[in-house]
């Protein structure tokens, strides 16, 4: 990928919180590994979506990337510029080319802010457009690209539908002209037939301005949909990149497989027809991750060498990048799934070890 | 004859100074014993509605009216006092929710909510009581029961969290099981744990199921009927296979053409229905989906499209549905008719909600509509 024009790398980032204990002395007690050493890269002009369940640290590495949530380690180059080591001022006035959507449409939007000044307020701070009426001719383009109707611009957040409300937040994020931007799931808070518009508006968006786009979403299906490359992560970790097709055709890595299989597709045969690989237990805690591969304690495949001391690291296979030791043997069918028992995942992590039991949930079992 | 017959059911929400809002507005559908039916709609559509109503859960406040019929197994539902359909509920029809950390009583153990139902259903007490409790724990996948029991809710993992409520309901073998969006909290690998446990339920135990979703993705995998509501009223009903084949109703197009699918390229094209939920004709003064709808005709505005029944046991609300492919004379010709008049009728209804003139439902005074995909109730007619 090193040929392509790269917009933004990141190099082995990591995000940790400190757990603290204690009333009068904070004790750090430990630490949340949120994001445990990632490297991407995203060509200009591309979409790199990011995939996994709640808690596998997605979102905090799209804030991290924008610097919004500091670093623990790790560096993030933006066209050139390594973001970590500038001065906030700088940072700041770059910003302007990297911009983010959020989840929620309605509580990252001001209630008491109307269109008009929500809009205004980046082109301000960024010292955009010398007067009032360039302003507003600038906003005024905005809004017909994400398809809002001018009449919009003196209205409150609450006066418009969910997916409306999207479009404000796609044209905040566009105002400014940006280059980069971070979209963290974008589409899941609404309705699927509003999904559908707001998705088509990504894409035409990134065909007439040229956008790079980062989605974080854990829904597999959209993010196929939008993105050249996908990459998967698992427990602050990616386990798997590779492009789009190829990931859904050819998924490597145990936890892709099992997250592919695990998403409903609305067409009954299918469904009927399909290998189920299911997963048993929860997504253990990142603040005590499993030894060696992170995943090896829900992984059907688990070998008992080299996956609960060993922890693998990306290596290419024709194309991905896989983080698995037996990557090659479970695609050429020479590795078995085998019964996994379910563990117990405390939601708060509150030192209690967790012990290992049977369950009966079958992996591997067969709809 | 059917387990659960709902006959034009409607719940209507009045209060001073507003518009009295017509949230379910005859909901007719019935539930055999043993089979999984499918309500899916988008948010507002009324399908929780549905099931508060026929479950007795709806808040007891002034303004609040419930018409029509539930009859479960020869007594209507509706007409019951409160203490004969608390023997019913739970007993023979029982409920899962969609958030299991908001319908866990917090301070109480697990162990104490699990035989709650046990000693008021079936009089089981103490020791033999916390054995069954564990059982059903065991049974639905959890872990160490035992231990389990004196846990809290927080102690538990979302997942693990829903399949207790998923005990709790199945501790009297109820005949039928709601289940309000059980999944929709839950990560995708988790969520084909859940599904995957139902499925076995209804397998082993034949309890029929009321799945109220807005995925089509796990109606597919799961129901035998599916009924798909909009604004209110069951616009198309059939079985699985011929829903997802060949849909009938513009709606459900629209809402299958609006799904991007995992097996599906990257940057094909999705077709989304125009407009939102909040686009809405009033039933009384036509279809409600016009607003939205590509297929429209004049027919659609004026009066209410009455239900077509089809072969088996397919129907649909809509006068000019979408055709089968390889469909037969009539309905081409229904094609043809439809092409000429349909740019008319676009122009005849309004298409996009704007702030100030919104036809039916969004008024700007109107508190605001709160993203996502539960429902709400206030929204729809």
């Amino acid at each position: 990928m090193s040929e392509q024009d790269v917009l933004v790398e990141v190099r082995d980032l990591k995000v940790h919180f400190p757990i603290k204990r204690g009333v009068l002395f904070d004790r750090t007690v430990g630490h949340v590994k949120a994001v445990d050493g990632v490297d991407l890269s995203i060509p200009r002009g591309k979409t790199y979506g990011l995939v996994g369940e709640s808690g596998c640290g997605k979102s905090t590495l799209g804030r991290a990337l924008l610097q919004l949530t500091p670093p623990t380690g790790g560096e993030v180059v933006f066209d050139g510029v390594e973001l970590g080591k500038l001065p906030a001022g700088k940072l700041r006035a770059l910003r302007r080319r990297m911009q983010m959507i959020f989840q929620d449409p309605l509580s990252s939007l001001d209630p008491r802010q109307n269109v008009e000044s929500i809009l205004t307020e980046g082109l301000q701070a960024h010292g955009i457009g010398g007067g009032r009426d360039e302003r507003r001719k600038i906003i005024g383009e905005t809004l017909d690209k994400v398809g809002l109707p001018r009449w919009a611009l003196s209205r409150y957040p609450h006066e418009f539908s969910g997916g409306q409300r999207q479009r404000i937040g796609i044209a905040r994020a566009l105002v400014l002209g940006p280059e980069l931007i971070v979209a963290d799931e974008p589409v899941s808070a609404l309705d699927v037939s509003i999904q559908a518009q707001v998705v088509n508006l990504l894409d035409e968006l990134q065909d007439s301005l040229g956008l790079t786009y980062l989605v974080i979403a854990h829904d597999l299906a959209v993010v196929r949909h939008i993105s050249d490359t996908v990459g998967v992560m698992y427990l602050g970790a990616l386990v798997e990149e590779a492009p789009s097709d190829r990931l859904y055709t050819q998924p490597l890595h145990p936890y892709t497989r099992a997250l592919m299989s695990a998403v409903p597709v609305p067409d009954p045969d299918l469904e009927d027809r399909r290998e189920r690989i299911l997963l048993a237990g929860d997504l253990p805690s990142p603040a005590n991750p499993p030894s060696g591969c992170r995943f090896h304690t829900r992984c059907p495949w688990a070998q008992p060498t080299r996956c609960s001391d060993e922890r693998p690291v990306l290596r290419d296979i024709g194309g991905s990048r896989v983080a698995c030791h037996w990557a090659e043997q479970i695609a050429s069918g020479e590795l078995r799934p085998h019964e996994v028992a379910a563990q117990i995942t405390r939601p708060t992590d509150e030192g209690e070890d967790p012990s290992v039991v049977s369950a009966p949930s079958e992996p591997g079992s067969y709809v | 004859m059917a387990l659960l017959e709902v006959d034009d059911l409607s719940v209507t929400f009045a209060r001073r100074g507003q518009r009295t809002v017509r949230a379910v507005d005859g909901v007719s559908f019935s539930v055999d014993a043993g089979e999984v039916v499918g309500l899916v709609g988008e948010s507002g559509c009324g399908k929780s509605v549905t099931s508060l109503a026929i479950m007795g859960l709806l808040p007891k406040q002034p303004g609040l009216r419930v018409g029509g019929k539930a009859v479960f197994d020869g007594t209507d539902l509706l007409q019951l006092d409160d203490r004969s359909r608390r023997d019913i509920r739970g007993r023979d029809i029982a409920m899962i929710f969609q958030d299991p950390l908001s319908s866990l009583n917090p301070v109480v153990p697990i162990g104490v909510q699990v035989t709650e139902v046990l000693t008021r259903h079936r009089g089981m007490k103490g020791e033999a009581a916390t054995k069954e409790a564990a059982q059903l724990l065991d049974r639905v996948g959890i872990p160490d029961p035992r231990r389990r029991l004196k846990e809290y809710p927080h102690q538990l993992s979302g997942g693990m969290r829903q399949r207790a409520l998923i005990a709790m309901a199945v501790a009297c073998q109820p005949r039928l099981l709601i289940a309000d969006e059980p999944t929709t909290a839950l990560d995708v690998t988790i969520q084909a744990q859940i599904l995957e446990l139902l499925k076995e339920l209804v397998r082993d135990s034949g309890t029929a199921l009321m799945m109220i979703t807005h995925d089509l993705g796990v109606v597919a995998g799961l129901c035998d009927t599916v009924n798909v509501l909009y604004a209110g009223r069951v616009v198309e009903t059939a079985r699985r296979r011929p829903l997802f084949r060949e849909p009938r109703h513009p709606y459900t197009v629209g809402l299958l053409g609006s799904v991007p699918r995992l097996d599906s390229g990257r940057g094909e094209r999705l077709n989304p229905i125009p407009g939102s939920v909040r686009d809405v004709l009033p039933w009384p003064e036509g279809c409600a989906f016009a607003p939205r709808c590509t297929r429209r005709v004049d027919e659609c505005v004026g009066e209410p499209p009455q239900l077509v029944l089809a072969h088996d046991g397919r129907s649909y609300r809509c006068v000019n549905p979408a055709p089968v492919p390889g469909a037969t004379q009539a309905e081409a010709e229904d094609l043809y008719r439809a092409t000429p008049t349909g740019d008319d009728a676009v122009a005849a209804v309004p298409t996009a909600a704007e702030p100030g003139s919104v036809p039916a439902q969004a008024v700007p005074t109107d508190p605001p509509a709160p993203p996502g995909l539960g429902s709400r109730e206030e929204e729809s007619s």
